[in-house]
């Protein structure tokens, strides 16, 4: 079990800053992000865009920002389980809340500070009514383990660097057969995989179905074939052991919406006092927040998680006084 | 300030008649946002989300997708012929008399 004192959800660039600011309270961090990496948004959605609102900084790319973020918030060695979802949270009977999360790791902190954005990302789903019946029996929206896949056959749908390498890979005596199944003709992949597929296809090592997509899928308990509706050719039936649908990620509220925190416009309602909610020891931050005059900027969020851990600081240790002292008198102490 | 009429055709069929500045560089996502219609504009504009995915359903002749919309194109469903995402539609004169439906959410 991970032991701290703030556990932080969603390791963008709100929740690396609250690292540094509870850091000067003595506080540590963990962090929990469901995407294998820090960042949020900034690196998943636009890391080579520049952002132009933050203080200080005329200009800077958002992967650039967050490698700041991680530098100013490294002197307090914040803790982090990547790649899983925040999943269940339980009060135990000191007061503290045990945090579990979706592949099972075990979390305990007397305050936790949601600053999960828009959510946590996950696949894209194709509209199709019966798809949910069909997962993990033969529809994957993550591939795994390649090895999976041997001596199967399957089909890839996307048009982007995904879907491109993941046909590149499997029709490389992987897979039996291959079938990358795609809206248009035009790829958004590098030049090179989108020629190597070109080439593969040439070839007969990939069937590539473009003008072209997958909306029907059937079978009786596991997956066995896929309707495509093809722009000029109009429907036809695939036989198949997998479909593995490749369309980007998109962040959900997810299981945070069950935590009896009072939700409002898809976001968590607080107080600006603190950016408390509605459930004593649970904060929201960042995009994730609303209140009246909310603005969804990395600079007030940055605001925000500043005068949260004064409060979480005040929970942690009601008996003693808390003196703001600046950086340029004190200097940054880490742990 | 310049305004043009623009309508905005919601996912239960209602049609929402707008009042649209031409002249605050404003997209027809944040035009929808702020009319607190159900567009959710995730990545803020940058055509990067595919969340404000809308069809164009009057005759304008809109200025050619870009690669990048095209390409978000591919990560949204229900995509046809008339698709277009809302933060790469422009607000300008030309398009007084638009009409745009939302496209299903998913």
């Amino acid at each position: 079990m991970i032991q701290t004192d703030i556990l932080i959800i969603g390791a963008g660039p709100c929740g690396l800053f609250t690292v540094f600011e509870a850091g000067l309270l003595k506080l540590r961090c963990h962090l929990i992000d469901a995407l294998p990496q820090a960042g949020g948004q900034c690196s998943e959605i636009y890391p080579k865009k520049p952002i132009y609102d933050i203080p200080a900084y005329p200009s800077i790319l958002a992967g650039d920002l967050v490698d700041k973020l991680m530098e100013q918030a490294e002197p307090f060695k914040p803790g982090f389980t990547l790649g899983e979802r925040a999943e269940r949270i339980e009060k135990d009977d000191e007061d503290q809340f045990v945090l579990t999360t979706n592949r099972g790791t075990v979390h305990r902190a007397p305050v936790i500070a949601i600053a999960g954005g828009l959510g946590c990302f996950e696949p894209r789903k194709p509209p199709i009514h019966n798809l949910a019946q069909f997962e993990d029996h033969g529809v994957e929206y993550i591939i795994k383990d390649p090895e999976f896949y041997r001596d199967k056959k399957v089909v890839i749908s996307g048009g982007g660097d995904s879907a491109l390498d993941w046909t590149i890979f499997l029709a490389d005596g992987v897979a039996s057969e291959v079938t990358l199944v795609h809206r248009r003709t035009g790829f958004r992949g590098h030049l090179d995989s989108v020629q190597k597929v070109m080439d593969l296809a040439e070839q007969g090592k990939v069937k590539l179905l473009t003008n072209a997509e997958v909306v029907g899928t059937e079978g009786q308990g596991s997956l066995e074939t896929l309707t495509v509706n093809h722009k000029e050719q109009g429907e036809m039936v695939l036989e198949t052991d997998h479909w593995v649908p490749l369309f980007g990620l998109s962040p959900k509220l997810g299981p945070i919406a069950d935590w009896n925190l009072n939700i409002g416009k898809n976001s968590i309602e607080v107080d600006t006092f603190d950016y408390s909610t509605n459930v004593p020891g649970i904060y929201a931050i960042g995009d994730i927040n609303t209140y009246p005059g909310k603005l969804k900027l990395i600079l007030c969020g940055f605001h925000e998680a500043t005068l949260m851990v004064q409060s979480a600081f005040k929970r942690i240790y009601p008996d003693k006084n808390l003196v703001l002292k600046y950086t340029t008198v004190n200097g940054v102490a880490g742990f | 300030m310049s305004m043009i009429k623009v309508t905005v055709v919601d996912r239960e069929g209602v049609a929402h008649e707008l009042d649209a500045p031409t002249d605050m560089g404003m997209n027809m996502m944040e035009l929808c946002k702020s009319a607190e219609l159900p567009v959710e504009g995730t990545c803020g504009g940058m055509a990067m989300c595919a969340s404000c995915h809308m069809y164009v359903t009057s005759d304008h002749v809109l200025p050619e997708k870009s690669d990048d919309e095209e390409d978000m194109l591919d990560e949204a469903f229900h995509v046809n012929d008339e698709s277009r995402l809302g933060c790469q539609i422009h607000l300008a004169d030309a398009l007084e008399g638009l009409v745009v439906k939302l496209a299903p959410v998913g």
